[in-house]
């Protein structure tokens, strides 16, 4: 039978090809999957992996709907890594979409005018700090009251969303609009400045990409980054060390909310340019998936954000193009993370052939440098 | 959670990188077709073989047995109507937010000469996509902005609950009615009202008591409302939400329901007083059939019970005769154009009259109503 | 008092389901794994459930249907996060995304159908009491078992040997492996056990509740339930009081707007997920509760030794 053997090191040449062998298998099985309901396996999976990018316009899209993503996960990965479980990004984008396009309601109030983007800037800044202080909320009673914060942060996506659905259908609704809700539409003055043009793709995704190196040098090169993830994997040897846990869950929870706010206004000055109560469609959990399948690593989040908005859109094409019930796309992206992660077993551990029972398997070497790290 | 070094990483992106270079470089050469007046998409002939392409967009999924439903079977209608000169597709579940305006742009590149979108949220998307395409149109319902190729539609709702409140006020013992709501958006409130000033026509001391889900979709929560209401003191339910939820409920409590979007008759024997239903394919086939035509123009339609678009049916056994030939007269009237649901005098529920008496309201009056008419309690939700 | 009564009658009800997850979690959860992946296997047992009502019309089969739908989602999850090591905490965010798209794709054939007709449930003579009747006991027998799990649950974790070593393996599964307990075996056990009871509770929502099936039905209760184990600092009884917490402001809040309260109702509806926030707060300020009651090993994968 198929026996798990623990490496010595972990495989390096495994780390880069689990995530390929576990994209191979997923092609297999879903191509499977297409020839079971009757449709051509090939023209399924060019729909949902070449389709996507095909195009200027088309790659623009995954590049534009993966910017969120990336953003929401570097912010996740930092508190993650950090060992403090924020569940709540959602609720901190929608905070953020909130905050960003209530400035910029403001600014349009004010009767700002110029170029598109002009005040971009500050309708994100807004959104940072909308987020950082609905993050801020989840930090408060984990501190002050050792609340957990996954309840808390889960909680406070549900009141987010309704303090939404409040704002948009009641003082900040368009007087024009027919009482429908949704805002006034934004100031160009106030819009994302465009990347690409004749494209829906902003200045937002060069922010994404710059921070991506940010957090990388954050976490890999920086003093505090250090101290965040020793905190994360080894408590007792941070507390040793002197490293503040208290300062470490306030960084992580401030820094995943200001990420998560800076989509959220994005999301509300860039594409949409108001609000409504759909700014986010699920892009805060989504985030956490992305940033799993990213391994919590700035370089693997920034390609699992593209993967992933490659595969939602592969979604929504599927349908159109081949009359695939939408029902599919979850079944497909469930089925790809989980070979995802079944695939990085390969990379602590090695698969055999044994004859005979159930002996169990040798500590692998990556939990003992761990445990003697504690 | 195991972390890969810098160099294995590297090397992952270097790999991918590849893969999407070789991915890009092969498709690069199969540019979509330019946005712009393509003129590859010229007016198709009608009397060419080329079926016509129509595409649907829709909010929630075709399974719903509700809205979306109705919808969709409205698109099968135009598809058992013009057979071979249509091609008919959708999109389901689609979001109505950044996402919209990709799926709807995508289906204008794929060829389809009139889109429909389903819901409220694809205005601006939609507006967006129609500034390209020009030769293409586009639908759209419940909304109300327009351009030279986009048009809107809706049905008039407010004549279903309008007859159901009839059936209502003679039925309900309590004189009190519950409404389920999913959002106060003005189509909701017109129901509510309508449903109110049709109680009323019978029993004048008719109150009715909203509920709102804040959702369109969420069976357990509709039926915790309902619940609620019935507690409350209502007996006779109406909603605006989509499933059988609150009729279930109504008839586990022994009170009074009714079915909407969809004929929900088989699913309480004996709470059900009839369903208000739209039936779309009427419209469909007369926008597919716009196209072909060659006479599609850029107008509002709002279509009610005179085209067939809405409907009460079903009334059950128990409506006694009297309340059906009311019923039957309004409908008629309806039918004829001579009845106005909303007709003057019309107060606030906080005393402010707004519509004479014997004036009959028009479309901008209806597209504006922003209030509960006397006898609904409470205040809309965060309505000034 | 009557609406009162009934609003007692209505948390009960609306609790139950999010109790009943509420257990099966806190199962898994004392032997140290985080299964994420409530919604998911709420939803693939809603419409198993749901599926076997309609065939066969018999309750007892729905609900074996759910709780083995639950308990089939779980394996899966155990296969991987305990037999394969994978990270817990995404291998349940799988579960739920997959559950969801699975459950829509098999349910569509039982979309718009309609289960026979139940007769309301009442214990008799209890339920003519004056308050308590109507309050108390008239409802489904699924009420009843909630609180009896409670009970079991708890018995079982901290009376009987079993539930000792469960404890102990989700404190530090390495001791219990040095002291020879086959720690995968117990924890594939246990949450599979808790998938079951998802199962039960995702059934009860489609056969009882609503009754019927769509996709989403369950929208959202099973994060909910989670958040519940949280709340309940890892204790039987206060997942109960902690669901019916949930329920009962979720019904006060529709109790308030049937009133015509002047607050909008986008505010009275964050009532529940406040409440909640603001309970946990109050009840976690002393952090020994906590540390006493967290497993230690929650949510970090086991390697056993040689």
């Amino acid at each position: 039978m198929l026996k798990l053997e623990a490496r010595a090191q972990p495989s390096q040449a495994m780390s880069v090809a689990s995530p390929l062998i576990a994209l191979a298998l997923t092609v297999l099985l879903a191509g499977l999957l297409f020839a079971a309901l009757g449709k051509d396996p090939l023209k399924g999976l060019g729909i949902f992996f070449v389709e996507p990018l095909n195009g200027v316009r088309a790659v623009s899209e995954v590049l534009l709907k993966a910017t969120p993503l990336i953003l929401c996960a570097l912010g996740l990965a930092v508190c993650y890594r950090s060992n403090v479980w924020n569940i709540g990004a959602e609720g901190q984008f929608l905070l953020g979409a909130i905050a960003g396009g209530g400035a910029a309601l403001w600014l349009g109030h004010q009767g700002v005018g110029g170029p598109q983007g002009l005040y971009a800037p500050l309708v994100l800044l807004a959104g940072v700090v909308g987020g950082m202080a609905w993050a801020a909320i989840t930090a408060l009673l984990r501190d002050r009251c050792n609340a957990s914060e996954i309840l808390v942060s889960l909680m406070l996506v549900y009141v987010a969303q309704q303090l939404l659905n409040y704002l948009v259908f009641g003082p900040w609704k368009d007087p024009g609009g027919f009482n429908f809700p949704q805002t006034r539409t934004f100031e160009v003055a106030t819009w994302l400045p465009a990347l690409l043009p004749r494209s829906r793709l902003h200045w937002g995704f060069v922010l994404a990409l710059v921070m991506v190196v940010l957090f990388w040098v954050f976490l890999f090169r920086s003093w505090r980054g250090y101290q965040l993830q020793v905190g994360g994997l080894a408590p007792a040897a941070a507390r040793y060390a002197g490293f503040s846990a208290r300062s470490s869950l306030w960084t992580a929870l401030l820094v995943s909310g200001g990420m998560a706010g800076l989509a959220g206004a994005m999301e509300a000055a860039g594409p949409l340019r108001q609000l409504t109560p759909h700014v986010s469609t699920g892009y805060g959990f989504t985030a956490i998936i992305v940033c799993f399948v990213g391994r919590l690593h700035p370089l693997g989040i920034a390609l699992a954000g593209v993967l992933l908005s490659m595969l939602l859109i592969g979604g929504e094409l599927a349908q159109s193009r081949l009359g695939l019930p939408n029902a599919l796309t979850g079944v497909f992206q469930g089925l790809l993370l989980f070979l995802l992660l079944a695939c990085d077993t390969l990379i602590n551990y090695r698969v055999r052939w044994k004859r005979g029972g159930l002996a169990s398997t040798a500590l692998p070497a990556a939990v003992v440098a761990k445990e003697g790290a504690a | 959670m195991s972390i890969p070094t810098k160099r294995a990483l590297l090397k992952l992106a270097a790999l991918s990188s590849l893969a999407a270079a070789a991915i890009l470089a092969g498709c690069g050469k199969k540019e979509e077709p330019a946005p712009a007046p393509a003129p590859a998409a010229a007016a198709p002939a009608p009397a060419a073989p080329e079926p016509l392409k129509a595409a649907w967009v829709y909010v929630g999924p075709v399974g719903d047995a509700g809205w979306t439903f109705a919808h969709d079977l409205g698109r099968k209608a135009v598809e058992a109507e013009f057979g071979d000169k249509v091609k008919t597709s959708f999109v389901e579940k689609v979001p109505e937010g950044a996402d919209a305006e990709r799926v709807i742009r995508d289906l204008a590149t794929q060829g389809n000469k009139i889109i429909f979108a389903t819901s409220f949220g694809y205005m601006e998307p939609m507006l967006k996509v129609a500034a390209e395409f020009p030769d293409v149109k586009f639908e759209h319902a419940t909304g109300y902005k327009t351009a030279p190729n986009m048009r809107i539609y809706d049905a008039k709702f407010y004549e279903d609950t309008y007859v159901a409140g009839i059936i209502a006020g003679k039925m309900s013992k309590t004189g009190t009615l519950g409404f389920v709501g999913s959002f106060p958006i003005p189509e909701v409130l017109r129901n509510i009202n309508a449903f109110t000033l049709g109680a009323q026509s019978v029993n004048p001391k008719i109150k009715t008591k909203v509920v709102w889900v804040s959702t369109w979709f969420d069976p357990p929560k509709e039926s915790e409302a309902a619940q609620s209401l019935i507690n409350a003191g209502a007996d006779v339910l109406l909603q605006n939400t989509d499933s059988t939820a609150v009729l279930q409920t109504a008839e586990k409590n022994g009170k009074y329901a009714f079915g909407w979007d969809s004929d929900m008759s088989g699913f309480a024997t004996k709470a059900h007083l009839a369903s208000a239903i739209a039936d779309w394919g009427g419209y469909y086939k007369k926008a597919v059939k716009d196209v072909m035509d060659g006479t599609w123009k850029t107008e509002r339609t709002v279509w009610g019970v005179k085209e067939g678009q809405n409907d009460l049916i079903k009334i059950a056994d128990v409506v006694p005769e009297d309340i059906r030939k009311k019923v039957e007269e309004v409908k008629a009237g309806m039918k004829a154009g001579t009845f106005e649901v909303f007709t003057g005098p019309v107060v606030t529920n906080d005393g402010k009259e707004v519509l004479a008496k014997g004036a009959a309201a028009d479309q901008a009056w209806k597209d504006k109503v922003d209030f509960y008419v006397k006898g609904v309690e409470g205040k809309i939700p965060s309505g000034k | 008092m009557n609406e009162l009564a009934l609003l007692v009658a209505a948390t009960l009800a609306s609790g139950t389901p999010l109790a009943i997850a509420g257990l099966g979690l806190l199962l898994g959860e004392k032997a140290g794994v985080l299964n994420l992946g409530a919604e998911g296997m709420m939803l693939v047992a809603a419409i198993a459930g749901f599926g076997a009502a309609f065939l066969t019309g018999s309750d007892t089969i729905a609900f074996a249907a759910g709780a083995a739908a639950g308990a089939a989602m779980a394996a899966l999850f155990a296969l991987l996060a305990i037999g394969l090591n994978t990270n817990q905490y995404a291998t349940g965010l799988a579960l739920s995304l997959f559950g969801a798209g699975f459950s829509a794709f098999v349910g569509v054939a039982f979309v718009g159908k309609k289960l026979p007709d139940r007769a309301p449930f009442e214990l008799p003579l209890l339920a003519d009491l004056p308050f308590f009747g109507p309050a108390l006991f008239r409802q489904h027998p699924m009420v009843y078992v909630a609180i009896a799990l409670v009970a079991a649950l708890a018995w079982f974790l901290y009376r009987t040997r079993a539930g000792l070593v469960l404890r102990a393996v989700g404190e530090s599964p390495e001791s219990a492996h040095a002291l020879g307990y086959p720690v995968r075996a117990i924890r594939l056990a246990a949450v599979v056990t808790g998938g079951a009871l998802c199962g039960i509770a995702g059934a009860f929502l489609s056969v009882v509740y609503a009754p019927l099936w769509v996709e989403g039905l369950v929208a959202g209760r099973g994060w909910i339930a989670l958040a519940l184990t949280t709340f309940a600092t890892w204790r039987p009884a206060r997942v109960l009081l902690g669901a019916y917490l949930f329920g009962g402001v979720t019904m006060l809040q529709f109790a308030l707007q049937g009133a015509g309260v002047e607050v909008s109702s986008q505010l009275l509806s964050m009532l529940p997920y406040l409440a909640t926030i603001v309970v946990l707060a109050l009840i976690s300020r002393n952090p020994l509760w906590i540390r006493i009651n967290m497993p230690a090993s929650l949510g970090k994968p086991f390697h056993p030794g040689s």
